[in-house]
């Protein structure tokens, strides 16, 4: 602590216990520990007494009623025989879902623009720059409106679908895929593809440890490709093609069949994607900017070819001031995923409220959403935590 | 967002409102001034606002009748829209007196949701609506498989809909929005080919279409929809009050009673005319429920009997043009029936 800084008392000895500096912090942290304690009990008990008052049922147990309700996107099996903590775990998942997919396609996306902004072709810069400024400025509600009804709305209905190659269909209900239904011997494909990346990985380490070693470099790229892409297709070939396709069928109402993915998760997830996108943009291009301009000159100094300089030397130290912001712009995308309830995607928090208005339990239900929403974000700053660590300066 | 702060909103002022609450909410009501109503965010003929901003219907005339029990003056209300989400909460937690908002009488929210409900303002059930010109050939509920179905969470309509195409083994894709206006929004542009409300509600979203003529409403009921005034638990002279508002809405048609002629009825001989309006010697009807003993005639001279209040808002006096039906006094056939003021 500091406290030799401080000037003591010319009494010495004698100085009043009231103006020692140590003794007054303990006394204040007490003070507010012990008021704290004292509000957050006054709000339980006042808030337990006011319940049993209204005759209001208090207590998780309702969570194991029967749900009664139907949810439109679940990707695990629920109806309405479900009960309410399965319907809220449907919910949880979508909102990882969608969350997921979209800090995926932000990050990518985010690091394009991002560089793109730094580009000497001068219509590429400013395209890039025009992206930034425009989703950065406009609230996330008004971008998730602008996709579903200014972009999937307008879309034709079911019957006039626009017919996309491989029996897809785009119509105002989504977007309809064939779905893939595999037969006998097919796991063995599911065995190439994880072989082909446990190979990979191998190929990888074998070819860092010889260029460290003799500094002759190795297609590790090509050859990961052909391992993943070429050992399922061996595979396929070998048992003979036991897979067919469910496609899309018109019908009297819908087109059924198939995969379908709803409107309300494509316009979610493209309005998160982009709007965050256009932040993550701002940080890697303020991450670049940090790494000092010497570095690229030694680069080219070295002989690198400027994609080289930019994917050796300076991504991996700009990184290191990108990781910390790019966190809260993960953490922003999860949280701005709860608006999804604006055009009726069933995320946590939607199916949250429907819980919430069947059950009548508010107070348990909220305890629910921020739990689970802090559970979310602390998880996010975890795993960005170790990979900041991981990519930390390592001083030799 | 909106909803969990009036969660959290709502949680808070169970915690700190109740010490006020407590103190009765008659007494509360008094002292404010003025009623606070929870009605609909907007559904013809029960609860919307006209062109001038004033809520308008069955439900919002309902709330005028209680402040006219109260007060003497139908005009002392005022209106807390509430999505179907929030309407719970928002009585629970004392931000409403009264809950007037074509909402579902069940044992649920009679029971664990500590409310109280005072009676049926509407009898009412659940249909379907569809699209005619988009869909011919479907003229019924079952040949609905497969079909998307607009829907407000939040409500038993959401319930009664999953139950009904399980029981018929039908399948059907849920498409679930938290406002009315984003249901209506989503169904006519397309989003769903079929919409589901309780069947005085599809009567009035159809008018607010784009084409109404297009759309028509099914014949099947699938529920029984008992709509009516909630109030909470715990307060049993405002309970009362609510609930014999209503009753003497019902009592002032059945006795011929109007907003035309309350004050010649004051004068007249009929006995049970005199103590329904209070003109009756050492009458303590009114002042035994806490109010005036003018309180029936306050309450016709603001909105008229129950039948008045029906015609004008639902029945043939408004855009809706929907028949008596079950909501009939008991004389005429129909359902409404009031105990005896005495």
């Amino acid at each position: 602590m500091a406290t030799q800084d401080i000037p003591q008392d010319v009494g010495g000895g004698r100085a009043s216990l009231l103006y020692d500096p140590k003794v007054r912090g303990i006394f204040f942290q007490i003070l507010v520990v012990v008021a704290l304690t004292a509000f957050v009990y006054w709000i339980i008990g006042n808030t337990i007494e006011n319940l049993k008052r209204a005759n209001i049922a208090s207590g998780f147990a309702f969570l194991n009623g029967r749900a009664g309700f139907d949810v439109s996107d679940t990707l695990i099996q629920f109806d309405s025989d479900s009960t309410y903590k399965r319907a809220l775990l449907v919910g949880l998942i979508n909102t990882v879902v969608v969350a997921g997919a979209g800090i995926v396609t932000a990050s990518i996306l985010g690091f394009l623009i991002g560089i793109g902004r730094l580009s000497n072709n001068w219509l590429i810069r400013k395209i890039c720059t025009v992206y930034v400024e425009l989703f950065r400025n406009i609230p996330p509600l008004l971008v998730i409106f602008f996709w579903y009804f200014g972009v999937l709305s307008v879309l034709p209905l079911p019957k006039e679908s626009i017919e996309l190659p491989f029996g897809s269909y785009l119509n105002s209900r989504g977007f309809y895929f064939p779905k893939a239904v595999w037969g006998e011997g097919a796991w063995l494909i599911g065995v190439a593809l994880l072989l082909g990346i446990a190979m990979s990985w191998f190929v990888a380490r074998q070819a860092r440890q010889r260029q460290m070693a003799t500094g002759a470099t190795f297609p590790v790229f090509w050859t990961s490709l052909a391992l993943i892409v070429g050992l399922p297709l061996l595979a396929l070939v070998a048992t003979g093609f036991p897979v067919s396709f469910d496609l899309p069928q018109k019908s009297t109402f819908n087109l059924t069949g198939g995969l379908q993915i709803k409107p309300e998760f494509l316009s979610l997830y493209l309005a998160l994607s982009f709007y965050t996108a256009a932040f993550i943009a701002e940080i890697v291009r303020a991450g670049i900017r940090g790494v000092n301009k010497g570095q690229t000159e030694a680069s080219s100094a070295l002989g690198l070819r400027s994609g080289q300089a930019l994917r050796l030397v300076v991504v991996p130290q700009a990184m290191r001031i990108v990781i910390p912001p790019l966190t809260s712009q993960f953490l922003n995308l999860t949280k701005n995923s709860s608006l999804a309830i604006a055009i009726g995607y069933p995320d946590l928090v939607a199916v949250g409220g429907t819980v919430l208005n069947q059950t009548g339990q508010a107070i348990e239900i909220v305890v629910i959403w921020m739990v689970v929403y802090l559970g979310l974000s602390l998880i996010t700053s975890a795993f960005m935590n170790w990979f900041n660590a991981k990519m930390a300066l390592v001083e030799r | 967002m909106k909803y969990i702060i009036s969660g959290i909103l709502g949680a808070a002022t169970l915690g700190m409102v109740a010490t006020a609450a407590s103190a009765g909410t008659l007494e509360d009501v008094k002292a404010k001034g003025f009623l606070q109503c929870g009605v609909s965010t907007g559904l013809a003929g029960f609860s919307a606002p006209n062109d001038k901003g004033d809520w308008q219907g069955l439900d919002a005339d309902f709330c005028r009748a209680v402040a006219a029990a109260v007060f003497g003056d139908g005009t002392k209300v005022k209106f807390t829209p509430l999505s179907a989400k929030e309407r719970f909460t928002a009585l629970q937690s004392g931000e409403i007196d009264l809950l007037s908002r074509n909402t579902t009488w069940t044992i649920n929210r009679d029971t664990a949701l500590g409310l109280n409900f005072v009676g049926v303002t509407y009898f009412d059930g659940q249909g379907f609506m569809i699209n005619a010109k988009k869909l011919p050939g479907v003229n019924s509920a079952l040949q609905l498989s497969g079909a998307a179905v607009c829907v407000q969470t939040g409500t038993t309509t959401e319930l009664n809909l999953a139950d009904y195409f399980k029981a018929n083994k039908m399948e059907y894709n849920p498409v679930v929005f938290e406002k009315l206006e984003e249901v209506n929004a989503a169904y006519d542009a397309g989003r769903c080919d079929v919409y589901t409300t309780d069947q005085s509600g599809l009567y009035g979203i159809r008018l607010t279409l784009g084409a109404p003529d297009d759309h028509v409403v099914l014949p099947e009921i699938i529920s029984k929809e008992p709509l009516g005034p909630a109030v909470r638990q715990g307060d049993d002279k405002w309970y009362h009050i609510v609930k014999w508002t209503y009753f003497a809405l019902l009592t002032a048609e059945e006795l011929g009673i109007t907003q035309a002629n309350v004050e010649e009825m004051k004068a007249s001989g009929n006995p049970e005319v005199k103590r329904v309006l209070g003109t009756e010697a050492d009458t303590k009807i009114g002042t035994d429920l806490g109010l005036g003993n003018d309180w029936v005639v306050n309450i016709v001279k603001s909105v008229g009997n129950y039948g008045e209040v029906f015609e004008r808002n639902v029945g043939q006096g408004s855009p809706l043009k929907i028949a008596r039906g079950i909501n009939a006094l008991w004389t005429k056939g129909g359902l409404q029936y009031a105990p005896p003021i005495r």
